[in-house]
């Protein structure tokens, strides 16, 4: 086991390098290498953040601070499936509450939390701009229109 | 050749070949299909729409017909929507299975897809798109492209006009006549103070410094907006050009562009789009042969609301966290890296290349005295026709909420409008006619914003709205200052108090001491308007408060707490539509019977209260 996870530490140092390399060392260049990692792992990892901090030489307390200053970036993985529903004002007005409200529900977590076997994550976002189609909800990036609580149970029974 | 022939020849030839696109009497022998692939029509299918499109074009080995990708045509609430060239016809809500007929019935035989057609507000199928209510109070110039032209496509877009203007002034005006020409515009900031935007170029041209930056503000955090999205979307290139224009004017060579990161379509094309620039030589070193130099580079924000005022988003440029800086020195004198720094909204550059091309007269006979030329707001909530509209300033609300609007659906009844989105106000019935511009929205309590235009109708409770937001900005404080970070804060424990029937009349008083006190105190425009959406409801909608603190009830059921659902015996029909859609099988009663809710298992979604076709449940 402890091998393994030093192989994979290995690997993922070596894919860090990767991602670095393509950035000059300036500071300015934090929050766009950090967007990157975050896309690639669905989070940043302390050894990512490690990484950065000795790559533009600022300390670590710095890299933490913008990690958890920004929404997007978070500090533990993501489930297997992130439910995300919009909370803008469009869909607000249009009863995203009440969807939000069933989800915590059915799942029984909270917001920005992930269900214990690593299978769905509850996430609220801010206004995905298809307000056309409100309220809506994402499912890791899929959006899915004029949602009701019926529509979500179905999603849901159909993701179990 | 060089670059500048290289661009007349595009636009001349191009010009000519895209003549269908504008002009329905063309006689052209080719079809052009035009697909929206903006955000709402795209999560509802419209990528698949496309690919069927080119399928079935291809197995029937149809010539002269192209399907092209277009940027937002507006009406959100019909996507997917399909637009036939030249014919001009407007098929809404299509599904990837009706590519076959309309190919096969429009196409090949030359007749209308009926039912396809879109119902306009009076309930009559319309066949064009200039015939729709919809469109017909509109005037496009900061969306003159979108849903017209491929975004990705510099051809299409130089086609048009593109890159005409920066032809113009290049060759033919120096900095000042530039600035001059905007200023005599009118123009003001789009992007939600209004500061007039001459005057901000002029004010970062005067500055005596070697290094200044253009920035554009596309961080559109206004939940419920879309305008700037859209326009990035659909038409990147007239922000590219406007921004190297803004350069020369200001004498910067460095553009930044500040993208949500949450927009990855919008994020994608003005890549594309600056790419492309740069292969035609109208981004890089000496543009058309001058011995002007321009480029542009994008920047992706990271998810915070406060990074859209304008020094917490120089901030989060530089790699840091988002907190805004205390001004003065403002932009102008020290922005990025402490250069001089030009921050327009994606909007306001959208409006520069049309004034430099049809002149500062011309913009400024549209608008208001104090407001000129147009807005573009995204229409959203309770009403019919959701999307994103573009009216000259001084259109009233009325005009905007009902010819364009359509009104608010399932006979409900409008109770409030909401402009400038977690900063603005709630405006209600008896500001209907109300024209829309800076100062008018100011008067009532609200602003204008970015653009984000929420319709609310009579089953909206204010008190929660108010929450909503405050919760909104709690979230969304960044920490700086004290007013914003502890005084939004306690307004919202305010409000959860009195949402949740435990608040008293001194509660009542508190809340309107902090929100009167937080405008005066904290440093930045988040924290200054925080409390608006408290101000305004509180000065519109007190008796609501009221209710909810003297008699501990909320008339809409929003606030669970005081909410009771039941049904209303004398409406009930029986028609079972509440028992179909309840959740948790909360209702009983047997069809054409009186029904009936258990309150012990009742989770008060609301469910039932917005499918009831007779309006009985409250």
């Amino acid at each position: 086991m402890e091998k393994n996870s030093c192989c994979m530490d290995k690997k993922l140092e070596k894919e860090l390098n990767e991602i670095l390399e393509k950035y000059t060392d300036s500071k300015d260049n934090l929050i766009t290498i950090l967007n990157e990692v975050q896309m690639k792992y669905g989070y940043i990892p302390k050894i990512a953040q490690m990484k950065i901090s000795e790559y533009l030489k600022i300390p670590m307390a710095e890299v933490y601070g913008v990690i958890t200053f920004y929404s997007r970036f978070t500090l533990k993985p993501k489930g297997k499936y992130t439910i995300s529903v919009c909370l803008g004002t469009a869909c607000f007005v249009k009863g995203s509450e009440k969807i939000m409200e069933r989800l915590k529900q059915r799942l029984n977590i909270g917001e920005g939390e992930t269900t214990p076997d690593g299978k769905f994550s509850v996430d609220s976002t801010r206004c995905v701009g298809a307000c056309g189609i409100a309220p809506v909800f994402t499912v890791n990036g899929e959006v899915y229109g004029k949602a009701t609580v019926k529509k979500l149970d179905e999603v849901l029974d159909s993701l179990q | 050749m060089n670059t500048l022939e290289k661009i007349r020849k595009i636009r001349e030839e191009k010009r000519k070949e895209l003549d269908l696109r504008v002009n329905s009497k063309v006689g052209a022998k080719e079809k052009h299909i035009l697909v929206c692939h903006g955000t709402g029509c795209t999560s509802s299918k419209s990528p698949k729409i496309i690919e069927n499109f080119r399928k079935i074009i291809k197995e029937k080995k149809l010539e002269n017909v192209r399907v092209i990708q277009t940027g937002c045509f507006g009406l959100c609430a019909k996507g997917p929507i399909v637009i036939i060239r030249p014919d001009d016809t407007f098929y809404a809500m299509v599904s990837p299975e009706d590519c076959e007929e309309i190919i096969q019935t429009h196409i090949i035989e030359g007749k209308t897809v009926d039912r396809l057609l879109c119902k306009d507000i009076d309930g009559s199928k319309v066949q064009k798109l200039d015939d729709l209510t919809f469109y017909k109070k509109q005037k496009r110039i900061a969306l003159k492209n979108c849903g017209k032209i491929d975004p990705e496509n510099i051809d299409e877009y130089i086609a048009f006009d593109g890159y005409k203007a920066l032809e113009k002034v290049l060759l033919e005006m120096t900095p000042d006549e530039v600035i001059n020409e905007i200023e005599a515009s009118g123009l003001r900031g789009r992007g939600g103070a209004g500061f007039p935007t001459g005057k901000k170029w002029r004010l970062t041209k005067d500055v005596a410094e070697k290094q200044k930056y253009v920035v554009c503000n596309a961080d559109e955090g206004d939940p419920g907006a879309f305008m700037d999205r859209s326009i990035l979307e659909g038409d990147p290139h007239s922000v590219v050009e406007s921004m190297i224009i803004a350069g020369f004017a200001i004498g910067a060579n460095q553009g930044y562009i500040y993208v949500r990161a949450e927009y990855p379509i919008a994020v994608q094309r003005f890549g594309v789009a600056i790419k492309q620039a740069r292969e035609y030589g109208l981004l890089g070193n000496n543009i058309f042969g001058t011995n002007f130099s321009f480029d542009i580079e994008i920047r992706l924000g990271a998810g915070a609301f406060v990074c859209g005022e304008e020094t917490a988003l120089l901030e989060s440029i530089e790699g840091k966290r988002g907190q805004p800086r205390v001004k003065p020195p403002y932009p102008a004198n020290s922005g990025l890296w402490g250069k001089p720094t030009l921050i327009n909204n994606v909007e306001t550059y959208a409006n520069i290349t049309r004034i430099i091309l049809n002149g500062a007269k011309w913009y400024s006979s549209i608008g208001t005295e104090g407001s000129k030329g147009t807005k573009v707001f995204a229409l959203g909530g309770n009403v019919v026709n959701v999307g994103l509209v573009e009216v000259p300033m001084g259109t009233t609300l009325r005009e905007i909420v009902y010819d364009i609007g359509g009104g608010i659906p399932n006979g409900r009844d409008f109770k409030a409008a909401q402009t400038g989105g977690p900063s603005g106000g709630c405006i209600p019935k008896q500001h209907l006619d109300t024209p829309i511009d800076y100062e008018s929205l100011k008067e009532i309590g609200s602003m204008m914003g970015s653009g984000g235009l929420i319709v609310m109708d009579d089953t909206k409770c204010m008190v929660n709205l108010a929450k909503f937001y405050l919760s909104f900005t709690v979230d969304e404080s960044c920490g700086k200052c004290t007013p914003c970070r502890i005084g939004t804060k306690r307004m919202l424990e305010l409000l959860e108090k009195i949402s949740n029937g435990e608040g008293t009349p001194l509660d009542l008083e508190k809340l309107e001491e902090l929100a009167t006190n937080i405008p005066k105190t904290a440093v930045c425009g988040l924290g200054q308007s925080a409390p608006n959406p408290v101000l305004s409801t509180l000065k519109y909608f007190r008796n609501e408060y009221e209710e909810h603190v003297q008699e501990k009830l909320c008339k809409t059921g929003e606030c669970k707490a005081l909410a009771k659902i039941q049904i209303d015996e004398e409406k009930c029909r029986g028609c079972s539509m509440c028992k179909r859609n309840c959740p948790v099988e909360a209702i009983s009663g047997e069809p054409g019977k009186k029904h009936h809710i258990d309150e012990e298992k009742c989770i008060k979604c609301g469910t039932c209260i917005t499918v009831c076709p007779f309006h009985a449940i409250a």
